[in-house]
C-alpha cells in the first residue's frame, strides 16, 4: 500500500527561522519534515509521509489572512496531500488562529482532511473547533510528544476513515456537537444514581451543561405608529392553504414570505397553519388569530398606523434548531430594512 | 398502599375462535374486538392485525399503546373515571399481560402521530418493537371533528387493552412483585436516616393532541397532587396525546413508568421514596406560574431532600421543566431533570427552550432531531401517506424504493423523558 501523503504547518519559530523579530515571514514550502515534523515523521512510521512542510510567520499569516491563506492554499494543492496537520500551536494566540484557520481552509476548500493542536484557553479553539478536530494539549510545548502522540492517532483514523470516537477516549476538544448514543443504563436509573449523588454531595456528570442564553433587549418604543411601517413575522406555521413551499411541521429548515396586499381578512378558505406543535383547530378556521392582519387593516384604515408591510414572513418555531431560527431572522431582517419596515409584530404559538 | 403485580408472560398473539390466554399465548377473536370498537358511533370501521417482535411490519401513524391489565380482587378497574368508577386504585392485586400490547392506529389527526417499526434500524428506538402488539387501525366517519375522533380512538384502544386483560383473570401469574408505599408520616419514621426523595412528574396539558386524564380529569384543569405510586400501576394516568412521538408518555409508559420502578428498587435501601407529585404543562403563563409554585411547595411540604423531574414534550414545556426545577432548588431540595434535546439535525444548535444554572444534573433521552434512515417493511399497518407531514418528515423524505429519511422524532417513544430507555447524548 502507497503511503498517505501528509503536509505539515508550523510557523517561523518551530522551523528554527526565529523568534518574534522574524514573525512576518512570509509562506514558504520545504520539501519534508522540518522541526516539530520530524516527530510527527516518527510517529507516522511507515503509513504516512509528511511531503511538505509550510512555513509562515505568525504576524504575516494574523495580519495578512486573505494573501496567506490564498498562497498556502496553492501550495497545498500542489502536493495533493491526503491530510493537513497544523501545529500544534499550545497557547500561543497568532499561531492558534493561523493553524484553525489555514486547516479549516484547506478542510473547506481543498477537500483533504485537516487537524491541528492546542490549549483549551488558546483563542483559536472558538474560531475554530466546529469546522476542524483539535487536539487538547497543554499549555507549552513541554506537551509536545504527547500531543504529536494523539495528533498522529487521530489523523491515521481520519486518513483510514475509521470511526471517531467521543472527545474524552481521543483526546480532541470537545467541538460542540451532540450526538446521540446508547447508555449503558436506561435514563430513570442514570437519573436516580445521579440524584443519590448530588444528595450526597459526591461529584456526579449532567448528561447536558445548561446553555448561556443571549437575551434580546427590546428597541425603544416607537412614539408615533400612525407613520408607521408594519410587518408581521410568526413562528406560528400560517401559510396560504396547501402550504406551497413545504414548510414542515416540526424542525423548519425553511420560511416563507407571503403576500397579503390583496387580504383584508384571513379565512379558512386562504390561510391555514403548518405547525404541528398545537391544536392547530382555531388557527385553521381563522388565521388572523395567530397573525392578526384583519386588527391591523383596520387599524390602518383609521389612521392608527401607516401601513401594514404587503408580506410576512412565516415558518413554524415547534422543534426548530436555534441555529435555524437565527439563520431565518438575519435574512427576514435584511429584508425588511430594505423595505422600510420601520416595526414588527412578532407573533409565536 | 401496597399493590401485587402479577405478571402473564405474553410470548405470541394469534387469532382465534376464542379469546382467551393459553401457554403463553394470546388468542383474540376478531369478531370480540370489532364488536367492542363499533360500539362508538364515530367509528366506521376498524382493521385488526398483529404485529410481532422482528416482523418486517411498520405501524403508523400510532396514536397510543396500551398494556392489557386488570384488576383481581377489588372492586375498582383499570383506567377509573374512564372506563372504570372512578374509585382509587393502587391497591390489591393486578394482573399484567407482560409482552403484550394494544397499539392504535388510523388517519391522522394532527402531526405527531409516529411511527413503530418491528424491525430494522427504527426498532431500535422504541420499545414496542419487543412486545406482541394487537394493532387497532381505526377509521372514523368522515366530517368529525378532531377532538371527538381522538376520544374515539383513544377509549378504543383502552377498551380493548381491558378486554383483553380481563381474560387472564383466574390464570396464575409466573411472576409477581409487590410494591408498597405506607402514608406519609410512617415512612419517615422507618427509614428515617435516608434520604427522602420524591418523583415530580409532568402532565402533557397543552391541547389536543396533547392531553393527559388523570382518573378522567382532563390535566388541563388539575392542580398538582399527590399521588401513591401505585395508583399510576392501575391506570390513574392515560394518554390523550400525541407530542411528538419520540416524547411523549403512551398509556403503556405511565402504567410502567420506570422512574417509579426505578425508585422503588433504591427505596429503604438508599433511599426512602415518598410518592408521587404530579403537575401540567398548561400554555398560559398563569397556569406555569401556579402549577411550579403548587409542585415546588409540595415538594417543601413532604419535607424531602431530592426529587427526580420528568418532563413530556419540548419546547414550550422547557419552560416549565425549568421553572419547576428553579422552584423547588430555591426550597434547598436537590434535583435530577429527564428531558430531551432538539439540537438541530447535525446537533450543533442549542437543544433547549430554555435554561437556567440550577439545572446542573440533567439526564438526556437524546437528541431528537437526529436523523434515521427506514428501510421499507413488507407491511404496513395504517397508512403511508403522512409519512411526510408527521412531526419529524419533511417533503421528499421518502425515496424512490420506499426508504424513510426521518428525524428521530417520529419514532414513538425513541427520546422519552421518564427515562424509558438507554438512549442519551454527549458532547463530540
Amino acid at each position: 500500500m502507497a503511503k498517505f501523503k501528509v503536509v505539515h504547518y508550523i510557523n517561523q519559530f518551530y522551523a528554527g527561522i526565529g523568534g518574534e523579530e522574524k514573525a512576518d515571514h512570509m509562506p514558504e514550502a520545504i520539501k519534508g519534515a522540518v522541526g516539530p515534523g520530524l516527530a510527527f515523521q516518527a510517529a507516522f512510521g511507515e503509513q504516512a509521509e509528511i511531503v511538505a512542510t509550510i512555513v509562515c510567520g505568525d504576524s504575516f499569516y494574523n495580519e495578512n489572512m486573505e494573501k496567506a491563506r490564498e498562497t498556502i492554499l496553492g501550495m497545498v494543492k500542489q502536493c495533493s496531500p491526503d491530510l493537513f496537520v497544523a501545529g500544534p500551536a499550545f497557547n500561543a494566540g497568532r499561531y492558534g488562529v493561523a493553524c484553525g484557520d489555514i486547516a479549516s481552509s484547506v478542510q473547506n476548500s481543498l477537500g483533504v482532511k485537516a487537524l491541528s493542536g492546542m490549549y483549551l484557553e488558546n483563542p483559536g479553539v472558538d474560531l475554530y473547533k466546529k469546522s476542524i478536530y483539535l487536539i487538547e494539549t497543554k499549555n507549552s510545548a513541554v506537551d509536545m510528544r504527547n500531543a504529536i502522540k494523539k495528533m498522529v492517532s487521530l489523523g491515521l483514523k481520519l486518513l483510514k476513515s475509521e470511526e471517531i470516537l467521543t472527545p474524552q477516549e481521543e483526546g480532541y476538544l470537545k467541538r460542540g456537537f451532540r450526538k446521540n448514543y446508547f447508555a449503558d443504563k436506561r435514563g430513570s436509573h442514570r437519573a436516580i444514581d445521579m440524584l443519590i449523588q448530588k444528595m450526597k454531595k459526591d461529584p456526579f456528570t449532567t448528561e447536558f451543561a445548561m446553555p448561556t442564553f443571549d437575551r434580546v433587549n427590546p428597541n425603544p418604543a416607537i412614539k408615533d405608529m400612525s407613520q408607521t411601517k408594519i410587518a408581521i413575522v410568526t413562528s406560528g406555521g400560517i401559510v396560504p392553504k396547501g402550504n406551497p413551499d413545504h414548510i414542515e411541521s416540526s424542525s423548519a429548515s425553511k420560511y416563507g414570505k407571503y403576500d397579503i396586499s390583496k387580504f383584508r381578512d384571513l379565512t379558512d378558505q386562504d390561510h391555514e397553519t403548518a405547525h404541528g406543535g398545537y391544536d392547530p383547530t382555531f388557527a385553521n378556521l381563522d388565521s388572523d388569530r395567530v397573525i392578526p392582519v384583519d386588527v391591523l387593516r383596520d387599524m390602518e384604515k383609521e389612521g392608527r398606523i401607516g401601513e401594514l408591510f404587503n408580506f410576512f414572513y412565516a415558518t413554524t418555531g415547534n422543534g426548530t434548531s436555534v441555529a435555524n431560527a437565527k439563520a431565518f431572522a438575519a435574512e427576514i431582517a435584511k429584508d425588511l430594512i430594505s423595505n422600510d419596515v420601520q416595526a414588527v409584530i412578532l407573533t409565536s404559538t | 398502599m401496597r399493590l401485587e403485580l402479577r405478571d402473564i408472560l405474553i410470548k405470541n398473539i394469534q387469532f382465534g375462535d376464542v379469546s382467551e390466554i393459553k401457554n403463553h399465548t394470546l388468542y383474540v377473536n376478531r369478531q370480540d374486538i370489532e364488536s367492542l370498537v363499533m360500539e362508538d358511533e364515530h367509528i366506521k370501521e376498524v382493521l385488526i392485525d398483529i404485529a410481532r417482535p422482528g416482523e418486517e411490519v411498520r405501524i403508523t401513524p400510532v396514536k397510543d399503546v396500551i398494556e392489557p391489565r386488570v384488576k383481581i380482587d377489588s372492586d375498582t378497574g383499570m383506567f377509573p373515571g374512564v372506563i372504570s368508577k372512578v374509585r382509587t386504585v393502587g391497591t390489591g392485586k393486578t394482573n399484567v399481560l407482560k409482552g403484550s400490547a394494544v397499539v392504535t392506529s388510523g388517519r391522522i389527526v394532527g402531526f405527531q402521530e409516529g411511527i413503530i417499526d418491528m424491525t430494522g434500524e427504527g426498532a431500535k428506538y422504541t420499545p414496542f418493537s419487543e412486545t406482541n402488539n394487537l394493532v387497532l387501525v381505526c377509521h372514523c366517519h368522515d366530517q368529525i371533528k378532531a377532538q371527538d375522533h381522538e376520544k374515539s380512538v383513544r377509549l378504543a384502544g383502552i377498551k380493548v387493552a381491558n378486554f383483553i386483560g380481563e381474560l387472564s383473570i383466574g390464570l396464575e401469574p409466573d411472576q409477581v412483585a409487590v410494591y408498597e408505599t405506607l402514608p406519609l408520616l410512617q415512612n419517615i419514621l422507618k427509614y428515617p436516616d435516608l434520604p427522602k426523595v420524591a418523583y415530580v412528574q409532568m402532565l402533557q396539558s397543552q391541547g389536543l393532541l396533547h392531553d393527559t386524564h388523570v382518573y378522567g380529569v382532563d390535566a388541563k384543569n388539575i392542580i398538582p397532587t399527590i399521588l401513591y405510586p401505585t395508583e399510576l400501576m392501575d391506570g390513574a394516568i392515560m394518554s390523550g396525546n400525541c407530542v411528538s412521538a419520540c416524547d411523549k408518555n403512551t398509556t403503556y409508559h405511565h402504567q410502567n413508568n420506570c422512574v417509579v420502578h426505578d425508585l422503588y428498587k433504591k427505596h429503604g435501601t438508599e433511599i426512602n421514596f415518598v410518592g408521587v407529585i404530579i403537575t401540567n404543562e398548561n400554555v398560559y403563563l398563569a397556569d406555569k406560574e401556579r402549577s411550579s409554585d403548587w409542585t415546588a411547595k409540595l415538594a417543601e411540604f413532604l419535607g424531602v431532600d431530592g426529587v427526580i423531574i420528568s418532563q413530556e414534550g419540548f419546547g414550550n414545556p422547557d419552560t416549565d421543566l425549568i421553572m419547576n426545577c428553579k422552584k423547588i432548588e430555591e426550597k434547598g431540595i436537590d434535583t435530577v431533570i429527564i428531558t430531551d434535546e432538539y439540537a438541530g439535525r447535525d446537533g450543533a444548535s442549542q437543544p433547549l427552550a430554555d435554561a437556567d444554572e440550577k439545572a446542573n444534573a440533567v439526564v438526556t433521552g437524546g437528541n431528537a432531531n437526529e436523523l434515521v434512515i427506514l428501510k421499507p417493511m413488507k407491511k404496513v399497518m395504517g397508512h403511508m401517506e403522512f409519512i411526510d407531514k408527521i412531526a419529524g418528515g419533511f417533503n421528499g423524505n421518502v425515496a424512490e424504493d420506499g426508504t424513510i429519511t426521518i428525524e428521530l422524532q417520529a419514532i414513538i417513544g425513541a427520546t422519552n423523558e421518564i427515562g424509558f430507555n438507554k438512549l442519551s447524548a454527549r458532547d463530540y
